[in-house]
């Protein structure tokens, strides 16, 4: 067959005679007729974009720049916000059903049970873990989802200026930043809840905070509470399978990222953020939320089923337009998904023993390190698995030494305003953390302190 | 009549419980799916009690129970892969298997989003050569991907405006943001969300732009005019020219809501036409997974003039010694970041591989059939159903079921209902606002000849069972694992979480 | 409408509940308030729509319907009797003349819909 007669891709069914005949029964002589309307002066520019490959080609092209990647080999001490975490097998192939993946937002409940009761077990999960009352479906991340908070703070309250207490995740900061920006609040970064006032609408505090130190948040929720404020709260949800839920602590919002349960690091990215709040709030609350319903008449006479649905969609921007909680559209389904699946499988036991692991790996660790000559492991109090590491050398430059020895030894911090960050690195260990990668960081470091000396 | 059910009606994956009985009240004590290390080194003091949880509700199951139930709950699912879903607005196109693929390879998945860019070159050519694409594709060179999706990509657009606005000293006096009454709700909501008024402005008699209407609401208090291209009625808009001289005549930017790129990628440049920003969802005309409603990617171009507002980060290229290395910068002036990290980097890399597999001339061909699809469904549909805008369409096309509403009571939601009884996703309903009892219908460049004959079979049975026996219409469906369901009775009485049988 | 006394009863027409759908949920403004005419007072949801509401009189709220809080479909089935929304205390003798009956609204529709 004539190349020009076939079809044009293989995602393309149409070949020329369909073509043909579907232009006939249109009544265009060509398909370059169907574009006639647009102006000649912009119709078909030259375009650069690189030649098509073939299925083949491209995996080999991407295997190769896959293999670029040479960060994803090394043993990795960074946290920061991205955690590696066991994601049973169970995830991976259950998020692979083709009906959850090339499905849609579920606006015709009868054919998207599926992903409308894995919402809701998603919002049940999610309540179960922070100890919240209400969940929606997941917002992008935990940096909008904070972001977020502080604008349904803002309108609960009609006040202008949001509160972030430090240490917090930078990232997080920048983009509640952003938002704010948008919303025209200012943002305080505090160093010490004890400076929230009454302008502030809320208080947003990280579990454990961006240093790896768990907060007593009944100190934050009690302040908050004085101010007028609310207490928003950043958590790392596999935290909570030790940490106290925030919700018990009397928190207004809890938000949280949900990636690393479900897909892992994935250089940041898709990820799902946790959002839950109270009952009160349950109308500011932006993006997707499922409720359970029943059917209006029961099949062939019998009792009406049970079923889900979208609700309280008056929120959404879809209907109230300008005036909408958000603009939050298309959501992160398919990892609140994985999420939820990952957190059911390991059951209340299995997170509960596989935060220990992280808690115990870390604090083993972190008591090794310290025993090396010339380091020191600075404590802020009780803390999870991230703690601050001074070597012989100046942050940066023990970093790049580690780096030369195949190490990724964590983060620089050294910049930052707390007095226990200077000098450091912010070392991170969970359960992931292999002990021939523990051995190769803590023979550089010995061999670092050697070469310093 | 009623021919093929779409998904198998429900089977619940356990015989005991009914198919919406929910993990948690599934399984029983001590079951668990998955076993965990337990730490045996030497154990460190745990923190104090007060820091501790108490309670942790979680459900348990066996392994086989939670993939039984899971599994039960994908096939009461309709995907793309299932059947056809034209779906007016969202871009239902096939998914190849490929990029979910080549997004999983270890080497991507496992890359930490804070190692050190020497270490993550692989990625960062990816994510620079796919916003080098972008731009070429829509003549908007400056190009961040740091959107998670769609709707924030329309953030970041509108508030890279707002940026500009500053800088340029007339924040204080440009306050509103004017967006059609056919814009996606996400358009006016975005606006509000970057802080200004919204002025909404009433399409013309044929359903596009009214250039004298819009004239006479702009002046120097207008920041920015959103503009779907093609418009959400799947229409070119004739007076764009006109449009974007008055928008730059009184100084205001011209927005893009590149949600409907598919029918005009490869032959029609936003940057040529005047726009200064704009934003694409690379879930629909690239084609990655919509995932139940997400993980999307919305990034945001615009015109080198306002390049340096970007989201923070963008990838920008580099030489030294006659190799090419690749550094995530902040722009100059940044709006800052979107999200904590980098972007949806799985989402990207999927978006690129698509691309890759196209190239110019398969890019074409992804409007050239798109648009084909979508007239030819018009025209077999034509005789059946009222269409409020008589004129050839581009990717989409939007009927009325008017006529059925006046002369058998039946509405386009009885009519989608229906659709579902014969395989076939139903299409948008109900929007855009200014089409009373609008069928938005996308068939999209993946479907068939065959598959749209089915497609229009299924609608044109339907439109004379409104005539026939309008009752049958007012029960549908009645092939679905479920059937209609108390909308008003959720939002009334919100049930929205499991709660322990001591709280419920 | 209803004027009672020195004051009156606000609710939605027939027609508007009709136009709305299922109510699912109704916010009305704090007793107190004071309302001027043209303002708006609070908002009706349906499954699919929103709708403001707004006040043709001016005066302050003397009372609102706590029972649509559990009940909102009430604005549903009895638009003009229990699913009242609020009791204003006007601000000043009423023209009658200048608004209009049910009656003559739904002639009003009935004509021009």
């Amino acid at each position: 067959m004539a190349l020009e007669a076939s079809a044009p891709t293989p995602y393309i069914p149409n070949t020329a005679a369909d073509r043909a005949r579907m232009l006939e029964r249109i009544g265009l002589p060509d398909t370059a007729a169907l574009f006639a309307e647009l102006p000649a002066q912009w119709r078909d520019p030259p375009i650069e974009v690189p030649p098509a490959l073939s299925e083949l080609e491209l995996v080999q092209l991407l295997r190769r720049q896959a293999a670029a990647n040479r960060a994803s080999t090394l043993p990795s001490f960074l946290g920061a916000g991205a955690y590696r975490r066991y994601i049973p097998a169970v995830t991976a192939h259950l998020v692979s059903r083709p009906e959850f993946v090339t499905a849609y937002t579920p606006y015709q409940p009868e054919i998207s049970q599926g992903t409308l009761q894995a919402a809701f077990e998603y919002q049940s999960t999610v309540c179960a873990l922070t100890g919240m009352e209400v969940s929606n479906t997941g917002l992008y991340d935990v940096a909008s989802a904070a972001a977020e908070a502080c604008l349904l703070a803002a309108r609960v309250t009609s006040r202008r200026a949001v509160a972030i207490l430090e240490p917090f995740h930078p990232g997080t900061l920048e983009v509640v930043r952003t938002y704010a920006f948008g919303a025209d609040l200012r943002v305080d970064v505090l160093g010490d809840v004890r400076q929230l006032t009454s302008e502030h609408a809320c208080v947003v505090v990280q579990q454990p905070d961006f240093l790896g130190t768990i907060v007593d948040l009944e100190r934050v929720v009690a302040a908050a509470r004085e101010a007028g404020a609310l207490s928003v709260v950043s958590a790392d949800p596999f935290a909570l399978g030790m940490l106290r839920a925030p919700g018990d602590a009397g928190v207004d919002v809890v938000v949280g990222e949900g990636r690393d349960l479900a897909i892992g690091v994935a250089y940041g990215g898709p990820s799902v953020g946790l959002f839950a709040t109270r009952e009160r709030y349950l109308r500011q609350v932006p993006g997707r939320i499922v409720g359970r319903t029943r059917e209006l008449h029961g099949p062939d006479g019998e009792a009406p089923r049970t079923g889900y649905v979208l609700t309280l969609q008056a929120r959404e921007q879809f209907i109230r337009r300008a005036r909408a909680t958000s603009n939050f559209s298309t959501g992160q389904a398919l990892i609140a998904l994985a999420f939820t699946i990952t957190l059911q499988t390991l059951g209340p036991e299995g997170l509960r023993r596989s935060a220990a692991y992280c808690y115990q790996a870390a604090h083993g660790a972190a008591r090794r390190l310290a025993s090396i000559p010339g380091y020191a492991v600075v404590e802020r109090g009780p803390w999870f698995q991230e703690f601050l590491l001074r070597g012989p050398v100046p942050a940066p430059e023990l970093l790049r030494r580690l780096e030369a020895r195949g190490v990724l030894g964590g983060l620089d911090v050294s910049a930052r305003p707390e007095p226990e960050a200077r000098d450091a690195i912010l070392v991170c260990v969970t359960e992931m953390t292999l002990p021939e990668d523990l051995e190769a960081l803590e023979s550089a470091l010995r061999a670092i302190a050697t070469e310093a000396a | 009549m009623a021919s093929r059910a779409p998904v198998s009606r429900a089977l619940a994956g356990d015989e005991a419980a009914p198919a919406a009985a929910l993990t948690f009240e599934r399984g029983a004590p001590g079951r668990r799916a998955v076993d965990v290390p337990a730490w045996r080194g030497e154990a460190s003091e745990l923190p104090p009690a007060h820091l501790l949880r108490a309670s942790l509700p979680l459900p348990e199951l066996s392994q086989g129970e939670l993939v039984r139930y899971y599994s039960d709950l994908a096939s009461r699912n309709f995907g793309i892969d299932t059947g056809s879903y034209p779906l007016g607005s969202c871009t239902m196109k096939y998914n190849p298997k490929v990029d979910d693929l080549l997004a999983s390879l270890t080497g991507f998945a496992d890359l930490h989003p804070l190692a050190p860019e020497a270490l993550a070159q692989g990625t960062l050519a990816v994510l620079f050569e796919l916003q080098e694409a972008l731009g070429a594709i829509t003549g908007l060179p400056a190009v961040s991907l740091a959107p998670a999706a769609g709707a924030q990509g329309e953030l970041a657009g509108i508030l890279m405006v707002k940026r500009a606005l500053e800088e340029r000293g007339e924040l204080a006096r440009r306050r509103r943001v004017l967006v059609l009454d056919s814009a996606h709700g996400t358009n006016p909501a975005t606006a509000a969300m970057a802080g200004f008024a919204v002025t909404e402005l009433q399409s013309g008699p044929d359903g596009r732009i009214d250039e004298p209407a819009l004239r006479a609401v702009l002046d120097d208090t207008v920041a920015a005019v959103m503009v779907t291209l093609p418009s959400t009625l799947g229409l070119w808009e004739p007076a764009i020219e006109a449009v974007a001289r008055d928008i730059h005549a009184v100084g205001a930017y011209l927005y893009a809501d590149g949600a409907n790129l598919n029918a005009i990628v490869g032959r029609l440049r936003f940057g040529d036409v005047g726009f200064d920003v704009a934003h694409l969802n690379l879930h629909k005309t690239f084609s990655t997974p919509h995932g139940g409603g997400g993980p999307g990617a919305g990034p945001v171009l615009a015109s080198s003039a306002l390049a340096r507002f970007l989201p923070t980060p963008v990838v920008a290229r580099r030489e030294a010694d006659g190799e090419a290395t690749y550094a995530l910068v902040a722009p100059e002036a940044s709006i800052g970041r979107m999200q904590q990290f980098h972007g949806s980097v799985g989402v990207l890399l999927r978006a690129y591989a698509y691309l890759r597999t196209l190239g110019l001339e398969g890019l074409r061909a992804v409007s050239e059939n798109a648009v084909l699809n979508a007239n030819y469904l018009r025209e077999l549909l034509l005789p059946y159903y009222d269409l409020p805008f008589p004129t050839r369409v581009l990717h989409e096309v939007v009927f009325s079921a008017t006529r059925q509403r006046r002369e058998h009571g039946i509405r386009a939601y009885d009519i989608a209902k229906r659709l579902i009884d014969h395989g076939v996703h139903p299409p948008t309903v109900y929007f855009p606002l200014i089409v009373e009892e609008a069928l938005m219908i996308e068939p999209t460049e993946t479907e068939s000849r065959e598959s749209l004959e089915r497609v229009a079979a299924a609608f044109i049975a339907i439109a004379e069972e409104a005539a026939r026996d309008p009752e049958a219409l007012h029960a549908a469906p009645t092939t679905a694992p479920i059937g209609r369901l108390d909308e008003a009775l959720a939002a009334r009485q919100p049930d929205l979480r499991w709660r322990p049988p001591a709280e419920a | 409408m209803r004027v009672e006394g020195d004051e009156a009863v606000l609710g939605i027409t027939d027609y508007a509940q009709d136009q709305l759908g299922d109510i699912v949920f109704v916010e009305l403004p704090a007793v107190g308030r004071a309302l001027a005419v043209g303002e708006s007072f609070g908002v009706v949801e349906s499954i699919k729509a929103v709708s403001d509401l707004y006040a043709p009189i001016a005066g302050e709220v003397v009372a609102v319907n706590e029972g649509l809080a559990d009940a909102p479909e009430l604005v549903n089935s009895d638009p003009y009797g229990d699913g009242w929304l609020i009791r204003v205390r006007l601000a000043r003798p009423l023209d009658e003349g200048a608004l209009l009956t049910a009656e003559a609204y739904r002639a009003l529709r009935a004509d021009g819909a």
